[in-house]
């Protein structure tokens, strides 16, 4: 063997080595401050890796943009959905008295809600895009109650990493990191552009996190599940949508 | 043979037969890490306009400002079918999503093209790469060189000798726009679409003009972007083929003989 062909053995060893054990501590210090998605595994999970460690580096408190009330959009656009269970038509009916949005898991009080005291709690509203990934967009008026709120009512567990949210719609859930649940403009969307939310747009109760996609915003809310696991939900990415092949992180 | 001669005495010695006397400087067309960062943003370019043409079936509309949707006015509407039924397209089908993976694709290619940019960008910086290949001699700016390097284009004519080792000036001034204009604006236009980043960034989206400009806008450039491709591609094939395609591979080429 030559000596230039021993040298170069030997520094490509090193480097793969060094490569290799740096990558190993990245990872343990990426995952311990929460900054791998549950998604990370697979063909794109570099990519998508990256994209959520850098926005939650970079951009943990941010707000989304607000808009002033002239730029609320005239026509804005609900998307579809599937079509509307018997159990969500019997509620329809009644005019959502008896609408619950269940919260349990991690919690010191788990709690069911009636939509009467979820209107009752104090509200934020706020005046923001919402996104499809499809690439189309509208601006509205919002108000809920922030989901910092609700943590704190329940009394969310330190050791909490994710809140799993649910529609009365079959198999319709997504789940948001800490940094996104107990963000400002998080909220369970009661009201849209000075009235009551419209079904077609999540009526009675919608989650909004304006930093990301309107797919994260899940329509017809009856429960949340804190939790420090997403093992157990689904398929284990976090969502419907990871389920269904979309990424978990939807702020890109 | 001794192990520290290097490459380029080497080659010179091979080629000392050749009828063209080349300086030894310059038997190596491209450097190594401008061939290595090519054909990595070849195949991030290409996984970028698939994903993106995928993504773009989902929506084949485009507007201005911030807003924009099924219910408001597009400035451009394509008349391509749709992967969703609740685009009017005219068309009695839809097509099949592919937008999961088009969009995984398309943000893990881009960051594979940013990362391969940043490299080739300060290597161009401090290597020289942009000094010595890139910016074109005050000359080139007369009337004449420009002209005549137009029309020589314009012609189809295949290249002289002398641009087997060195860009034209349209040649550099093309890559330089790509390079410092298309490129970055294909970065800017792209990030001001992501509601976590414009959410730090508000500047990013708002000098642009709102949201749905910068989505046409990321879509106007991929545009010329295509339109580099096909004329690059082109090129290449109109000034030898196989001979570009060596130099860009092996960094080596076969001096012109004529």
């Amino acid at each position: 063997m030559s000596n230039i062909s021993r040298r170069k053995l030997i520094t490509t060893g090193l480097a793969i080595a060094a490569g290799a054990s740096g990558i190993a501590v990245a990872a343990k210090v990426a995952q311990h401050h929460g900054l791998i998605p549950p998604d990370a595994g697979g063909l794109y999970g570099p990519g998508e890796t990256l994209t959520y460690a850098a926005q939650r580096l970079l951009a943990r408190h941010s707000l989304a943009r607000e808009f002033s009330p002239s730029e609320i959009s005239k026509n804005p656009f609900a998307n579809e959905v599937d079509p509307l269970g018997g159990e969500f038509k019997r509620f329809q009916a009644a005019g959502f008295v008896d609408w619950r949005v269940t919260v349990d898991g991690m919690a010191a009080r788990p709690t069911s809600f009636s939509l009467a005291e979820l209107r009752s709690f104090p509200t934020s509203t706020q005046i923001t895009m919402i996104g499809c990934e499809e690439g189309w967009t509208y601006i509205a008026e919002w108000t809920g109650v922030p989901l910092a709120y609700i943590l704190e009512r329940v009394g969310a567990l330190p050791q909490v990493r994710y809140v799993v949210y649910r529609s009365i719609q079959p198999d319709w859930w997504e789940s948001i990191d800490m940094a996104d649940a107990l963000h400002p403009q998080t909220l369970l969307t009661l009201r849209m552009n000075g009235s009551e939310l419209p079904v077609p747009f999540g009526g009675p109760v919608r989650v909004r996190v304006p930093r990301q996609l309107g797919y994260k915003n899940v329509k017809y809310i009856t429960r949340l599940t804190l939790t420090d696991n997403l093992k157990p939900f689904g398929k284990g990415l976090g969502g419907a949508s990871p389920d269904g092949g979309y990424a978990w992180y939807a702020g890109i | 043979m001794n192990a520290s001669l290097p490459i380029a005495d080497r080659s010179a010695r091979e080629l000392s037969s050749s009828a063209t006397a080349v300086p030894a400087a310059r038997q190596k067309r491209h450097p190594a890490l401008v061939r290595v960062t090519h054909w990595i943003t070849t195949v991030a370019f290409l996984a970028l306009l698939l994903s993106g043409g995928e993504i773009v079936l989902s929506h084949p509309r485009f507007y201005w400002g911030e807003t924009g949707n099924v219910n408001t006015h597009p400035w451009l509407n394509l008349h391509l079918p749709s992967s969703r039924d609740t685009v009017p397209t005219g068309y009695g089908y839809v097509l099949p999503d592919q937008n999961g993976w088009s969009r995984y694709l398309h943000f893990q290619a881009a960051w594979l093209a940013v990362g391969t940019g940043l490299f080739y960008v300060l290597f161009g910086l401090f290597a020289g790469h942009f000094r010595r290949n890139l910016f074109p001699a005050a000359s080139d700016f007369s009337m004449k060189e420009l002209g005549g390097s137009l029309v020589r284009h314009l012609r189809f004519e295949r290249p002289g000798k002398e641009e087997a080792w060195s860009y034209n000036v349209l040649q550099r001034l093309t890559y330089l726009l790509l390079i410092f204009v298309l490129f970055p604006l294909m970065i800017w236009t792209g990030l001001a679409m992501s509601f976590g980043f414009t959410s730090e960034f508000p500047l990013a989206v708002r000098l642009l003009g709102g949201q749905q400009t910068a989505r046409s806008l990321h879509f106007l450039v991929t545009i010329l972007l295509v339109l580099f491709l096909l004329i690059h591609v082109l090129m290449v094939v109109l000034a030898g083929f196989r001979n570009r395609m060596r130099a860009m591979i092996t960094g080596r080429v076969t001096p012109p003989t004529e």
